[in-house]
């Protein structure tokens, strides 16, 4: 466990957030490596409320998330962790009747302005679901599926290959390429999802309870793999896990669900904070398994 | 644990008593069975006893004469080329047109009220007797429009099947499009896919089975119509379409089987009787056929998509 929890630390190469001066922020983690010249807020939410027609799921959520970190979504059941996330790469936009208020920005530019193409977000903002869900394509055709439709010109063989092996996933599968994704295992087709979505190359991945619905040994692999590829990307996970939000990620946004049904953020901070000395009665009920 | 506590009695496994509800229902489900099986059985071998004798001693001829007066010179040749033709219609009008309506009401269109308005309606339209659909056929594509088909024509008859299975095909389809798993079109979103290509390259070919053994119900029901043709143009009894090519045949006069079966069922002459039910065996054979290539296709799509 002890490798889990160092190695992303070392990665989060987050500076002082100098465009946000007054943002309300946990004590700084360490400066930027010199050769890492990526901006330290990956996406920001600015009082952001998600609403189905007349239910507000989400109200007035604000956070920021820090790049190349695993940043970690928790909260009892109803909380809107998942619409939360799916807010951040415009999934909303696919239920009828949902609509987002506030900002989601990210480079600094609004993801709901109206010339914002919702498609070039999700290409950017990748994407992997609570349940395990391959194409029935081979594979191979399942990685290729992204940078085909993306017009993809270079050696499709070695992106597929790439891919693979960032997600781990390469061993096991280099001789059965053709064979349909359906027929792995449930934790093997998690990690081909993940390798379908790390292929378009995103920054940022959202993980919707990634692993809920898998094996304890295939979790541990979602989980070592996720402090792997945040080195590379940025990535937000939904968990209701708790154990696992405190073994894999490096901050943490607790949320609960409000008198009027609606999520809110409790607190937000470093994972260790979270866990070991949370600043709000209700966070430290939540992570001691007293309530939700 | 001791004996004090059985709320449920004896614990033996042995088996007790006999569950004769359950005997009965099973016994009900198994005559049902049989009572279909038996009017099939029936009918087809009525038919086939009948109708044989006439296709052994006519052979190809009787496939391949007119419609005549005459029993012994009496053919299907014009009914088979007209239900074909028929086929073909439906196949280029109402699949097109019914699956795009499916596309377009399950993949694009906002669920509103109207949406939901046209829906139930198109199910309304699904029900609506074919006869009334003949009437339909007579007004506009006979009358109104003769100037287009020519009035009582193969091709007004063709168009009134296609719009008289429209909306069986369009309920089919959308079946098979509501029933593609969300987790499907959201994996092709969440790797930044458009709606066109998540339509195109997942949703449609997890829904092609769907949508193809929709398209067989929507033939065989076309291809067994009488009434609507009967009032759409189709001629009862004799009519030559010598060596006309067949471009004028789409044109000009036509009939189908089951039109031809009517004609015969009421015809006189005993003679007719045997005819009628040779005519039914072709017809049969006909539907059978269009089914089966319809079967074998979906088939392939299955093996391809999974």
């Amino acid at each position: 466990m002890a490798t889990i929890l160092t190695e992303p630390e070392a990665a989060t190469p987050a500076a002082p957030d100098k465009t946000r001066p007054t943002a309300p922020r946990p004590e700084g983690p360490a400066p930027a490596p010199a050769d890492q010249p990526a901006p330290s807020v990956a996406v920001d939410l600015r009082g952001v409320s998600v609403w189905y027609g007349s239910f507000r799921a989400v109200k007035n959520v604000t956070f920021d998330v820090q790049a190349h970190a695993i940043t970690a979504l928790i909260g009892p059941s109803g909380s809107g962790k998942s619409t939360l996330i799916r807010a951040i790469n415009r999934m909303n936009d696919l239920i009828p009747g949902a609509r987002v208020e506030g900002e989601v920005l990210y480079h600094g530019e609004n993801l709901y302005a109206p010339h914002v193409d919702p498609v070039e977000v999700r290409r950017r903002i990748g994407m992997v679901f609570q349940k395990p869900n391959p194409f029935p394509k081979s594979i191979y055709d399942n990685v290729a599926f992204g940078p085909r439709i993306m017009g993809y010109r270079g050696n499709m063989d070695e992106l597929v290959e790439g891919s693979l092996r960032r997600a781990a996933l390469w061993e096991e599968v280099r001789d059965k390429l053709k064979q349909s994704g359906l027929a792995l295992s449930g934790g093997q087709q998690q990690r081909l999802c993940i390798a379908r979505a790390i292929a378009v190359e995103p920054e940022i991945i959202l993980m919707d309870e990634p692993a809920s619905a898998l094996d304890p040994r295939s979790t541990l692999q979602i989980e070592e793999l996720m402090a792997e590829l945040a080195r590379r990307y940025t990535i937000i996970i939904v968990t209701h896990n708790m154990q696992q939000a405190a073994r894999a990620s490096d901050f943490t946004v607790f949320l609960n669900m409000g008198e009027d049904r609606a999520g809110y953020i409790v607190e937000r901070a470093r994972t260790t904070e979270i866990f070991t000395n949370p600043k709000n009665q209700l966070t430290e009920d939540y992570v001691s398994g007293r309530f939700g | 644990m001791t004996a004090t506590a059985q709320p449920f009695g004896d614990t033996s496994l042995r088996r007790t008593g006999t569950d004769w509800a359950g005997l009965a229902f099973h016994g009900v489900l198994l005559i049902s069975l049989l009572v279909s099986l038996l009017i099939l059985f029936t009918l087809i071998s009525d038919v086939v006893t009948r109708g044989l004798p006439v296709l052994a001693e006519r052979g190809t001829d009787f496939l391949t004469a007119p419609t005549s007066s005459r029993p012994a010179r009496a053919g299907v040749a014009q009914g088979i080329f007209g239900t074909l033709m028929m086929a073909v219609f439906v196949a280029i009008i109402a699949f097109p047109i019914g699956i795009m309506t499916a596309i377009y009401l399950e993949e694009y269109a906002p669920d509103n009220r109207l949406t939901r308005f046209i829906n139930v309606n198109i199910r309304n339209l699904a029900g609506v007797p074919s006869v009334v659909y003949g009437l339909l056929g007579l007004s506009i594509f006979v009358l109104a429009l003769r100037d287009l088909t020519g009035g009582r024509s193969m091709i007004a008859g063709g168009i009134t099947l296609a719009v008289l299975v429209l909306p069986i095909v369009i309920i089919t389809s959308a079946e098979a499009f509501r029933a593609v798993p969300r987790a499907l079109r959201e994996a092709g979103f969440g790797v930044g896919a458009s709606r066109w290509e998540v339509t195109r390259l997942l949703v449609i070919p997890h829904a092609a089975p769907g949508i193809l053994t929709g398209t067989v119900l929507a033939l065989s029901r076309a291809l067994g119509e009488t009434a609507p043709l009967i009032l759409a143009g189709a001629v009862l009894g004799g009519f030559s379409t010598g060596s006309k090519g067949i471009v004028e045949q789409i044109f000009g006069r036509y009939t189908v089987l089951p039109v031809t079966i009517f004609d015969w069922a009421r015809r006189p002459q005993a003679d007719f009787r045997e005819l009628t039910a040779a005519a039914i065996v072709v017809l049969l054979v006909v539907t059978l056929l269009a089914n089966a290539i319809a079967i074998l296709l979906r088939n392939r799509y299955d093996g391809a998509s999974s």
